[in-house]
């Protein structure tokens, strides 16, 4: 007999994972929250993602599901009479899977050399970071959130970058989104801020810069 | 096409392309008409480039008008504009659609970009690593099948869908590597149902009516070997990866 619910095997720290947890808060559904130690990964979360046997994964009624933007889709196909996340109109819901795939593909591959580059080859990697932002920022032109008026979708796979892009920063020293180069992301930064959901979930700022530090310097001294 | 307006449909392509062909199964299978556009990668046009500024890359699907880019993108796009119009190319339970993107990346995460490599590998060691990749990652969507098909002929059931489209897409240079490496990239002797699969897939008449030519792929194929292996590859590696 399958167990009813729905649970979340994720990493405090992962951003992945928090775009789950937006998804399912602004749906309203309670959920169970098991939080990994990647380094020591449970039985359950290796049964239910052998394939990848990363998080995040969704366990809804005993059926897993993998891959983050692929879950919050789902999450909003199952309650969709809840808050709505992806924008109704096809066109505009292609835009919306379009900028994500970008964002997921070409932007995280420009920011992660950014955490670990220094000296010189830092400001040539903090530029291609920051053509791949403005690109992405384009899809916010005269809007408050990427969703519109609302949080929508792409607001929800690229969120993260409003606390955990500022702590990159912190940590290896470098200035991606500023008032000059990426005006409106910065804007849109303050409002993800806001955002009831995002507030109630984001990872201690402290703990999380701790922790990329620490990733940071093990990186570099590899 | 269904719904008002004046649905003008267009499709910019680029014969060889595998992610062309997907969006062109996508449209042959709903039945829609649309004026086909050939690209010349070498020197795209301005409809292209303004379409498409992010990637200056095929397949896009211009409806109305509008740009729609990235061939998985375009098959969901085709998908809920043509909701009730011929197949559905998604299942209808969310949990089976979930599925069904999932195994939609995992072709393009894993089996495209090993394929890719043993084509376009500046190495015969990186070509190798390919050629495993991808074994591995039929092998795995030998699996897929089984699960996603229950016993009927495609992943999407009795007919195709989102996932039979996604990896059908790749048929025609799967061919191409049979005659041009001697590989089988589905091979009956190690995964049965994808070989039935891809056998299945090719006698379908919407399938037929798209296939790009083998021969003239072939040709296309070796045409991009012999100038040496660095540039051949690099040429080959560009031209799949110039479209999406």
């Amino acid at each position: 007999m399958a167990e009813k619910g729905v649970k979340v095997f994720g990493m405090w720290a992962s951003p992945m994972v928090i775009r789950v947890e937006w998804a399912l808060q602004l749906k309203g559904v309670t959920y169970e929250y098991i939080d990994e130690d990647l380094g020591n990964k449970s039985d359950a979360l290796l049964r239910h993602n052998p394939l990848t046997k990363k998080v995040p994964v969704l366990l809804h009624d005993g059926k897993p599901i993998a891959e983050s933007a692929i879950i919050v889709e789902y999450i909003d196909e199952v309650w969709k009479d809840g808050y709505p996340i992806m924008p109704a109109d096809p066109y505009e819901r292609a835009q919306a899977r379009f900028w994500a795939k970008y964002a997921d593909e070409k932007c995280n591959a420009a920011i992660y050399p950014v955490f670990t580059a220094t000296g010189e080859a830092q400001s040539k990697v903090v530029h291609e970071a920051q053509q791949c932002l403005k690109t992405l920022e384009k899809a916010l032109e005269g809007k408050k959130f990427f969703g519109g008026d609302a949080f929508g979708y792409l607001d929800v796979i690229v969120g993260w970058y409003a606390h955990w892009l500022p702590i990159i920063e912190e940590v290896s020293g470098a200035s991606v989104v500023t008032e000059e180069e990426l005006p409106l992301m910065k804007a849109w930064f303050d409002r993800i801020l806001a955002v009831d959901v995002v507030k109630e979930t984001l990872p201690p700022r402290d703990k999380l810069l701790a922790l990329n530090k620490a990733r940071r310097e093990q990186l570099l001294s590899a | 096409m269904a719904g008002g307006g004046s649905n003008e449909v267009k499709l910019l392509g680029f014969w060889p392309s595998p992610y062309v062909l997907r969006a062109r199964l996508a449209l042959s299978l709903k039945g829609i008409s649309y004026e086909y556009i050939e690209e010349d990668l070498e020197s795209k046009s301005e409809l292209l480039l303004t379409s498409n500024p992010v990637q200056k890359a095929v397949p896009v699907l211009i409806h109305d008008g509008k740009p729609v880019c990235e061939s998985s993108i375009i098959l969901q796009y085709i998908d809920e504009i043509l909701a009730g119009v011929g197949p559905s190319l998604l299942p209808e339970d969310p949990h089976d659609r979930a599925m069904a993107r999932f195994w939609a990346s995992y072709i393009n995460e894993k089996l495209v970009k090993a394929l890719n490599q043993t084509w376009g590998g500046k190495t015969e060691e990186e070509k190798a690593e390919g050629m495993k990749q991808a074994a591995d990652a039929v092998e795995t969507l030998e699996g897929a099948l089984k699960d996603c098909s229950k016993g009927k002929p495609f992943f999407g059931g009795e007919s195709i869908g989102y996932v039979d489209i996604m990896l059908g897409g790749l048929l025609a240079w799967a061919d191409v590597r049979e005659v041009v490496k001697g590989v089988k990239t589905f091979d009956p002797a190690k995964t049965p149902l994808l070989a039935m699969w891809s056998d299945n897939f090719g006698t379908l008449d919407a399938v037929k009516a798209v296939m790009p030519n083998i021969g003239k792929l072939v040709d296309y194929a070796m045409v991009m070997q012999p100038h040496g292996a660095a540039a051949a590859a690099a040429a080959a590696a560009a031209a799949v990866a110039a479209t999406n």
